[in-house]
């Protein structure tokens, strides 16, 4: 009995974990097989093509973005010097504070024709047909860009700066150059860090469908909703979402096949490296590149919100904000703490067995990334519903009862779990494959074991991995909407519920006030961890 | 057999003392209390909910949502659901909860009384509660009224080049082309949206705000757009170059939609319920459920706010707003097969 338990431990662990992600997707795959005949014609012959060719676009422009925004930027700041380094360092995760969809009608509202932008221009020119508009495929693939970079350039600056000096030493005693280094070397072990940067960052662009809608570009997620809202088909809708999941899923295990079974270890302690300082032009350029970054993927939408929140602060400012605030912090501090552990137990339960079955677990359970919002959240109610509906007929048949589970605290944050694992766990999981095999037999000739040695080998190890983990959870957990308030107990307004209020209402002008409220707490976990860790 | 009876009691005590230890998180309401799933955007409906509370001592508790999940989660919850009234915007909405079963038919003299028959359901399953006009603006600088007439005129080719539309995946400009395709058929109502496309100064926008913004700016010199979101940008900036007109006034009339309600299927506090949209309905809620958002009052016997009514009386088509729901996906299809985005 022991020895089976020993031999399926990790399977179930992991086995347990993909639940919360699988019964969603079965919900949503298996309550939609039969495709609705008229709606699938129209589908195919007026939206698919276009669409297909469009989300090719933007995955495709919005990979290219994230990388040219975040490597070389997590490169410059781990191993040069350069005037404001030290700044930069944190100020350029600042944009993961703001939702893509806050980010997008901030854009949109400067640079279209009726903005600010354009209209100073038109003063002084005869008209702005010669600027590029901003509701376009590049402008909504820069906006995203914008927004999701910090995915990678958080993970790759975590590679660059744990990779140990060694390894670039070894380069320059070859007579390779620090940028020589950075493609030979650096890169390729960094790919772990940067592919798992990457895959979040799209399967945000392909849940995403706030920020598109804004832009009125015709996206996965567009069609989606299309079929459910305004051809009232839930079932095509669920159908096109499966589609959606097979798609990243396939995406995700071709990356992983590419990866084969290279480790990424890290020669040595991470003994920080030696920073070189940039000098003269190179100086300017560096700090040049991370300022119009910083400034247009952070100063200008921010200093647009807070000119709005100005506008709308007398009819905005009051005590429930306080509320809606203090609401957002504490759900996004627990959830963020929950799955975190639940991320690093799945981590660990990979590294243990190692198997395919525990790798296919761990896929799975990290799918919920890439299901648009609104679907998971039916897919993450229904369940939960038909259990309360039984557990009332078995228990409270004939009482004055609507709920036993659903509308509390335990199940919003399962409900996250489902959602938000993949950003724990790419994190975590980039972290863990920098211990070393022998580092844990070295432990294990001392006598650990089991959960002894994650807590005494991992853990400290971990440290930088879990702490990136817990940020980037937190501030997804403060800008998500659909999750929040589909499973929300009465009264458990956030920041995000009220900046959804007010969106959909048009007015953008009152939605910056709460806006700004959820960046600024958001940056409160950016600044400690930067202080915590300004990693070499 | 007393083991048996032993056995039976043990089983039975142990469902107790998982029902005591479950109670801990059952939630049920208060007998008095009235649960409201809104669609409706919070700051303009807690207001009035509010002053209910204030007058009859009664609570009022909201989970507001986008309409599509709230009624997910009706269907899902079923007879345990906590919803006595189910609140949202567009009648094509309320059509789609009605279509799901998810309503039960109200008799109510005085809802029937307060709510024009062209506003609310046939079988009394929903009730209009606030009307929506939505019609045609112009830039007051670059257009006359006389060159203006109707949905239709929008369509014509002396508008090449300036017309500036909101996304076609907006339920508001869906329902008005279902309306149309209701009134004038769907191949004048095809012909009329391709019009429109080739019309077009640019691309679709993402809200009726944007296409105001646009006619302002020069962008476009015509558009459409419901008439509250003029009203917030005229109370903050009178100067606003920019006018509505009373669209098809020679024809059927100005496009008409409701915000609207209707008791749950399952409600546990029918009777209350039924007076909440009784409430509503009644001079004193109707004023404040339009003016909060520059709407108009769907009792007739109520004025419109001071603003919106500067803006003169119009001809309201009055088809039933049902139509909205009855003909959505159909124009949905046809705005798709023109290539409005």
């Amino acid at each position: 009995m022991p020895s089976v338990f020993r031999r399926w431990r990790w399977p179930l662990v992991a086995l347990l974990i993909s639940l919360l992600t699988l019964i969603p997707l079965a919900v949503i795959v298996l309550s939609s097989l039969t495709p609705d005949p008229v709606i699938w014609q129209h589908l195919l012959d007026y939206a698919l093509p276009e669409l297909l060719n469009n989300t090719l676009w933007l995955v495709l422009g919005v990979a290219a973005g994230v990388l040219l925004l975040g490597v070389p930027l997590a490169w410059l700041v781990a191993v040069y010097d350069f005037p404001g380094r030290k700044h930069f360092n944190w100020a350029l995760m600042l944009p993961l504070a703001m939702p893509a969809y806050v980010m997008a009608f901030t854009q949109v509202g400067l640079f279209d024709f009726s903005g600010p932008v354009q209209t100073l221009l038109r003063a002084h020119f005869d008209n702005t047909r010669w600027f590029p508009p901003i509701r376009s495929t590049g402008g909504l693939v820069l906006v995203m860009s914008l927004a999701f970079y910090p995915y990678v350039y958080l993970l790759a600056r975590n590679a660059f700066s744990t990779m140990g000096r060694r390894a670039l030493e070894v380069g320059q005693t070859l007579g390779l150059s620090r940028s020589a280094g950075f493609w030979h070397i650096a890169l390729p072990m960094a790919r772990p860090w940067i592919m798992g940067g990457l895959i979040l960052a799209l399967m945000e662009t392909l849940a995403d469908f706030g920020t598109v809608s804004i832009f009125n570009f015709d996206a996965f997620t567009t069609a989606i909703y299309k079929a459910w809202f305004s051809l009232f088909s839930l079932d095509t809708a669920k159908q096109l979402a499966s589609l959606l999941v097979a798609l990243i899923f396939v995406m995700v295990v071709l990356e992983q096949y590419a990866r084969g079974r290279r480790a990424y270890v890290q020669a040595g302690r991470a003994a920080p490296l030696p920073r070189l300082r940039l000098a003269g032009v190179r100086a300017w350029l560096a700090s040049g590149y991370a300022l119009l970054v910083l400034a247009l993927a952070f100063v200008l939408p921010f200093g647009q919100l807070l000119v709005w929140s100005w506008g709308a602060l007398e009819q905005e400012w009051n005590e429930a904000l306080f509320g809606y605030a203090l609401r957002s912090v504490t759900l996004s501090m627990m959830a963020a703490l929950m799955i975190v552990s639940i991320a690093l137990l799945l981590s660990y339960a990979r590294r243990r067995d190692g198997g395919a079955l525990v790798r296919l677990l761990a896929r799975v359970a990290t799918l919920g990334y890439a299901v648009p919002g609104t679907v998971l959240a039916v897919g993450i109610f229904v369940p939960i519903a038909w259990l309360d509906n039984v557990l009332i007929e078995q228990f409270f048949a004939g009482q004055d009862v609507t709920a036993v589970l659903k509308g509390t605290l335990a199940v919003m944050l399962l409900a996250y779990v489902s959602r938000f694992l993949a950003v724990g766990y790419s994190a975590v999981d980039a972290a863990m494959n920098r211990i070393t095999r022998s580092q844990e037999e070295a432990a294990r000739n001392l006598g650990y074991s089991g959960f002894a040695l994650l807590r005494h080998v991992h853990l400290p190890l971990l440290q930088g991995g879990l702490l990136t983990g817990v940020l980037m959870v937190f501030v997804d957990v403060m800008k998500e909407m659909p999750i929040t308030m589909m499973t929300r107990p009465f009264g458990w307004d956030t920041l995000a519920v009220r900046i959804y209020g007010l969106t959909s209402e048009g007015v953008f002008d009152q939605a910056a006030l709460p806006a700004v409220v959820l960046v600024l707490v958001g940056l409160i976990p950016t600044l400690l961890l930067s202080r915590q860790k300004d990693v070499a | 057999m007393p083991d048996n009876g032993l056995l039976r009691s043990v089983t039975v005590n142990k469902k107790v003392l998982l029902a005591s230890l479950l109670a801990v998180f059952a939630g049920s309401a208060a007998a008095e209390e009235i649960v409201v799933y809104s669609s409706r955007a919070e700051q303009l409906i807690k207001p009035l909910f509010d002053a209910y509370s204030k007058e009859t001592g009664v609570a009022i508790k909201v989970i507001s949502d986008k309409e599509g999940p709230l009624m997910e989660r009706l269907k899902a919850e079923g007879s345990n659901s906590p919803a006595d009234i189910f609140l949202t915007v567009d009648a094509g909405n309320l059509w789609k909860a009605d279509d799901m079963g998810l309503f039960q038919p109200v008799k109510s003299a005085v809802l029937n009384g307060n709510i024009p028959a062209n506003l609310r359901d046939p079988d009394n399953n929903w009730f209009g509660l606030s009307v929506r006009a939505r019609t045609i603006f112009y830039n007051k600088n670059t257009v006359k009224p006389a060159q203006l007439a109707s949905y239709e005129d929008l369509a014509s080719p002396k508008w090449k080049g300036k017309l500036c539309l909101r996304s076609s995946k907006n339920v508001y400009n869906q329902s008005l082309v279902a309306t149309m395709i209701a009134d004038i058929g769907p191949v004048a109502t095809e012909r009329m949206v391709k019009g429109w496309v080739n019309n077009l100064a640019t691309a679709p926008f993402g809200n009726d705000n944007a296409v105001l913004e646009a006619i302002a700016a020069g962008q476009c010199d015509v558009g459409m757009a419901n008439t509250y979101y003029y009203g917030r940008i005229v109370a903050k900036n009178p100067a606003f170059p920019v006018s509505p007109f009373w669209a098809n006034q020679a024809g059927k009339g100005t496009h008409v939609n409701v915000s609207g309600a209707g008791v749950v299927r399952y409600a546990k506090n029918v009777k209350g319920a039924v007076k909440l949209l009784e409430w509503l309905s009644s001079d004193k809620a109707q004023n404040m459920f339009a003016d909060v958002n520059f709407e108009y009052p769907a009792n007739p016997k109520v004025k419109a706010d001071a603003l919106v009514a500067s803006w003169g009386n119009f001809k309201h088509n009055l088809i039933n707003v049902k139509v909205a729901g009855s003909k959505q996906a159909e124009a949905v299809m046809l705005m798709d097969r023109v290539g409005y985005k």
